[in-house]
């Protein structure tokens, strides 16, 4: 409770979680907050490329859709995508972070490798391989970002896990003789939780502007879909006349980005009160 | 550290290739090829051979510098990158220039001007930048650059049918100035401020938010107090000690840094038709072109190794305190 009393009283933290919330507001309510709901599939060639009116906040795309429908519709389908990604990345990088930071010996060493050759490689990179490999979807592409995320929650889990597990606690729970996996997943754990909010928060964030990237390339969301990273990718053949088509999908990425990473950096505040100092 | 890594970017890119695909001879052919070059391949390779001998093979094939042929430009994967290498590597010295340049002297002043107007704005902007997606705004930049005020080329890197500079270091920029063409260096110089400030702006927020997080810690350091207390001039006491203290955090960044411009040129390169490794990459990647994918995936990851290498020993040159510990 006091963690978010103290969220609160940070502007930009609050500020974050405004954001979030009223993107998740949005991707629930879309259906109805949409003027025209149906633009998800519809075309009206007669309506094409219009500027923003008040019919059309946003204008409408080359498919004479509403792009303000359509922004809004597109907002389920990135936080899907962020939530799918970062959960699964989370349920598989942080028990190998904490099995590699609380072992000694080869198999601890084995994960921190494989986990180093995943970070090598940047993560837009190796999950357009991936995706390409398992042919182009948006399943492939959620697949293949969870697939290049773990290795994030892996490395942030091992080197707190590292720190932990030499505090006398440890050693008094190993005293009295519990198991180790029981020392790992129900004391050292929770005390890892700050520091894996802070990276699923920032994640996501990132996870929508690296799957808005797969969505421009063709790797992601296929048409009709209303994905903004698509929209934009359609845009590019109509300007500079159409600059509305460009322009507002890219300021929702922006906004929802910004969202998740103001939120992240207000819970890291507060939850570390030693970087808080020197924010 | 490097070794382990490198063995794992070799398995990892085999495994692509050799193991994943169904009919990893076909794949690598391309869709267009006879049923005899898929055999040529399949000999070549060692397909019809058990899986720890077609390693072997794919690790020897590549300790020669023979990463296979791309099946889009029918030329060797090595040529190919070494030819697009410089214009990636240009870009990108460009872009962490202008990163270092401005971040840097912005994370200084927004650490000194700490809860002002000037920090909240700077902090506002670093957030932003690290939020907004690098293809949206490289587009953003041709539409109102280039499409709306016509200031500066769409896209390439020199005018189409301009002469190219005489080859010295594979830089338009440093070639041109060097053989003195200067119109040949005004056109490169025009044609790469867009992309490089697109790449540039992620960077640039990560260097500012590390640099004035930097500064914030050193100034309550103890030593600060005694040069303050013993009157040092105030510009000595900013350029000369807290900021060599301060920017060890960001240089340490540099490596995720490269990380993410080689991420951010993928998308970069790709929309201002910049013929570097980005651009190829994202070719390579959309025409199932798997030599070229696996090329340019272990060419990065051995580079990224090679620059966290290169961060430690700067690390230790602005920090001389490591070198005596050991």
């Amino acid at each position: 409770m006091l963690v978010i009393r103290k969220l609160l009283q940070d502007y930009s933290a609050l500020l974050g979680l405004v954001i979030i919330a009223f993107a998740v507001g949005v991707a629930i309510l879309a259906p109805y907050l949409a003027p025209h709901p149906l633009d998800a599939f519809q075309s009206h060639l007669a309506v094409r490329l219009r500027p923003p009116s008040a019919e059309f906040p946003f204008g409408t795309d080359n498919l004479g859709r509403d792009v303000f429908s359509r922004v809004i519709l597109g907002t389920r389908g990135s936080l899907e995508v962020a939530v799918l990604v970062v959960i699964p990345a989370m349920l598989l990088g942080v028990p190998l972070g904490l099995i590699g930071g609380y072992y000694e010996g080869w198999m601890a060493g084995f994960i921190m490798r494989i986990t180093d050759v995943f970070l090598a490689v940047p993560q837009l990179v190796l999950a357009l391989v991936l995706a390409q490999l398992m042919s182009p979807s948006l399943e492939s592409a959620m697949i293949a970002l969870a697939l290049t995320y773990w290795p994030f929650f892996t490395r942030t889990v091992f080197s707190e896990t590292r720190r932990l597990k030499t505090l006398l606690f440890v050693d008094a729970l190993r005293c009295i003789g519990v198991s180790s996996w029981r020392i790992m997943f129900l004391h050292i754990l929770p005390n890892t939780a700050s520091p894996i909010i802070v990276r699923a928060t920032v994640g996501m964030g990132f996870t929508i502007l690296t799957a808005a990237v797969l969505g421009f390339l063709g790797m992601g969301a296929t048409p009709p879909a209303p994905d903004w990273g698509l929209a934009i990718s359609e845009s590019r053949h109509y300007l500079p006349q159409a600059w509305w088509f460009a322009t507002f999908p890219g300021l929702a990425i922006l906004a929802v980005v910004l969202g998740f990473n103001l939120l992240g950096d207000g819970v890291r505040d507060v939850i570390d009160p030693r970087l808080r100092r020197s924010r | 550290m490097v070794l382990p890594t490198l063995f794992g970017l070799l398995v990892l890119t085999f495994l692509f290739t050799h193991v994943f695909p169904s009919d990893p001879s076909a794949a690598l052919a391309g869709d267009n090829a006879t049923p005899a070059q898929i055999q040529e391949i399949r000999r070549q390779y060692g397909f019809d051979r058990p899986v720890y001998t077609q390693f072997l093979i794919y690790v020897r094939q590549i300790a020669r510098g023979n990463l296979g042929t791309s099946i889009y430009t029918q030329r060797p994967v090595s040529e190919d990158i070494a030819h697009r290498l410089p214009a990636t590597l240009e870009l990108t010295f460009v872009a962490l220039l202008i990163a270092a340049g401005i971040g840097i002297p912005l994370g200084v002043i927004s650490g000194f001007a700490y809860n002002t107007w000037a920090d909240y704005l700077l902090r506002v902007l670093s957030v932003g930048g690290l939020a907004i997606a690098s293809f949206w705004l490289a587009i953003m930049f041709q539409l109102l650059f280039s499409m709306q005020l016509g200031w500066l080329p769409l896209r390439g890197r020199l005018d189409i049918g301009s002469a190219l500079p005489p080859s010295l270091t594979g830089f338009y920029l440093l070639d041109s100035l060097f053989s003195g063409h200067f119109g040949i260096f005004w056109d490169a110089l025009k044609h790469i401020v867009l992309p490089a400030i697109t790449l540039a702006i992620a960077a640039l927020a990560t260097i500012l938010r590390f640099t004035r997080s930097g500064v914030l810690e050193t100034l309550q350091k103890d030593f600060v107090t005694y040069e303050i207390a013993a009157g040092y001039r105030r510009r000595a006491i900013v350029w000369k000690y807290v900021l060599r203290n301060s920017i060890i955090s960001a240089v340490t960044q540099v490596g995720l840094l490269f990380s993410s411009m080689i991420a951010g040129a993928v998308a970069v390169e790709a929309i201002f038709d910049w013929p570097g490794i980005g651009s190829y990459a994202v070719g390579a990647i959309l025409g199932s072109d798997y030599n070229a994918m696996m090329a340019v995936t272990l060419i990065v990851g051995v580079t990224y190794a090679f620059v966290n290498i290169a961060v430690d020993v700067l690390h230790a040159l602005i920090d001389p305190r490591l070198l005596e510990h050991r």
